[in-house]
């Protein structure tokens, strides 16, 4: 955390005129101290706040779901209302929207990635968590991951091995001969760029946003002295930091959006190869 | 200047060093950490898939049917009314009806009442009529043969007289006073019919 690193380096009195340099971030804010590590066969676990976040993720999604759904109504109130235009987003503004009549099978996979990455990616403003569980490579890598293990596979089962990579590699309506170029252009973009960028989008996101705050909060800190410049600079950083908050909450929502719909448009081409 | 470089230095020596290791990027990707990541997927899909989804599902769509079935009902009742409407108008149309035909009938059966009525009053006034005449018959007859009887009695004392002797007790007398008070009857009786016809 960042406050701990600073903490650590013996940085608390470090302030403007104070003969000590701005403690800029830099990677060390995303790493954190284990506080427990377990061993299965080869494999070592190391249990960090990241790691209790993402799971107080999976309870909160869990537990609030559940409850809300435990009884449905036909007439709607309090949590199930909540929950039940929670659903309908995914299942009309997502699923059906691009994947069509085979939607409906696809909401809880999406269901799933929309409120894991959002509320993950929402432990950045959270005070005390103030980390976007997203912003650990691993994370973004893993959920992209397993977007990847089933679109794939879908393509294959739905349009047959050799269709499937016929569709992926040679798009129709281009000459022959440039099928010697595209082929291997779009086995890059679609089976290597697109996993990737699926993962790296919603990291570098998510790891640049929780850098800018870190940043100005630490200026507006670092600026705080007995100077007029350093007053107002202090200000305006903890202004900015204020307002990047905002703005955080409004990207993480929106990663979250960006990483289930691109989900649903891979789902969606596997199904229908035509589009 | 020189201060401020080395108390960067001393803070990126800090930072990076705590642990006297190698700071490791922020890139890596530690197969611990995936693991995590997708077992984390792996529960919330499972918990909500199998907890949550269904039942909201399934509440949609019979709020979808009850909508849809409601109007369906609604149309349903509405068909329904209108037979039911038209049932009634047959069944109006049907007793009234009925009711002229009843009415009619009381007509007829009053007037066939008044009849027989009629008929009744008639034959018991002729009955009482020809009672009477059969009566008025039978006291002329009584009062004729009283008459004639006195009549006789009459006749026999004035003869008695004439004759100047008793003639009560001798039995030619006697058959030829019945003889003549018999032929008497007689002539009264042929009177009496010639009088009737």
């Amino acid at each position: 955390m960042s406050a701990e690193v600073v903490v650590a380096s013996g940085q608390l009195g470090c302030h403007l005129n104070s003969g000590c340099g701005f403690p800029a971030p830099g990677a060390e804010i995303f790493l954190f101290d284990e506080v427990a590590a377990f061993t299965i066969g080869n494999l070592e676990f190391h249990i960090t706040k990241v790691t209790i976040l993402l799971f107080l993720v999976v309870a909160i999604i869990l537990a609030f779901f559940i409850y809300a759904f435990r009884k449905p109504k036909l007439v709607p109130r309090g949590a199930q209302n909540v929950g039940e235009m929670a659903y309908l987003f995914i299942r009309d503004g997502i699923a059906r929207d691009t994947i069509g009549k085979d939607g409906d099978k696809f909401v809880p996979f999406l269901f799933s990635f929309f409120f894991l990455v959002w509320l993950t990616n929402f432990m950045g403003i959270v005070p005390f968590a103030q980390i976007p569980v997203t912003s650990i490579f691993a994370i973004p890598v893993a959920f992209a991951l397993i977007v990847y293990v089933t679109w794939v596979p879908i393509g294959i089962y739905r349009q047959g091995f050799g269709g499937f990579f016929k569709n992926l590699l040679f798009p129709p309506g281009v000459p022959k001969a440039m099928y010697i170029l595209l082929a291997p252009l779009e086995f890059l973009s679609n089976l290597i760029v697109r996993p990737a960028t699926h993962a790296i989008r919603l990291f570098a996101n998510m790891f640049a946003g929780h850098l800018l705050i870190a940043t100005f909060s630490i200026a507006a800190f670092y600026l705080l002295s007995a100077s007029v410049i350093g007053l107002l600079g202090s200000a305006a950083s903890f202004t900015m930091a204020v307002a990047l908050t905002g703005f955080e909450a409004l990207i993480q929502a929106l990663q979250a959006y960006i990483f289930t719909l691109l989900a649903a448009v891979y789902i969606a081409g596997a199904l229908n190869p035509e589009h | 200047m020189i201060n401020v470089i080395a108390a960067a230095q001393a803070a990126i020596t800090a930072a990076g060093g705590e642990g006297g290791e190698e700071m490791p990027s922020v890139l890596a990707v530690p197969i611990d950490e995936l693991i995590i990541g997708i077992i984390a997927f792996i529960i919330v899909f499972g918990g909500l898939a199998k907890f949550a989804l269904p039942n909201i599902k399934r509440t949609l769509a019979e709020r979808a049917d009850a909508i849809e079935g409601g109007i369906e009902r609604a149309a349903k009742a509405e068909a329904e009314a209108n037979a039911l409407a038209e049932q009634y108008r047959q069944q109006l149309a049907a007793a009234r009806e009925e009711a002229s035909a009843i009415r009619t009938q009381a007509q007829a059966d009053r007037s066939a009442m008044i009849e027989e009525a009629r008929a009744e009053a008639r034959a018991a006034a002729q009955a009482v009529t020809a009672q009477a005449e059969a009566q008025i018959a039978a006291e002329r007859s009584q009062a004729t043969s009283a008459l004639t009887q006195q009549i006789g009695e009459l006749a026999v004392n004035l003869a008695g007289k004439v004759v100047g002797q008793a003639l009560t007790d001798d039995a030619r007398v006697r058959q030829t006073v019945d003889d003549f008070i018999s032929d008497l009857e007689r002539q009264a009786a042929t009177a009496r019919g010639s009088a009737q016809q």
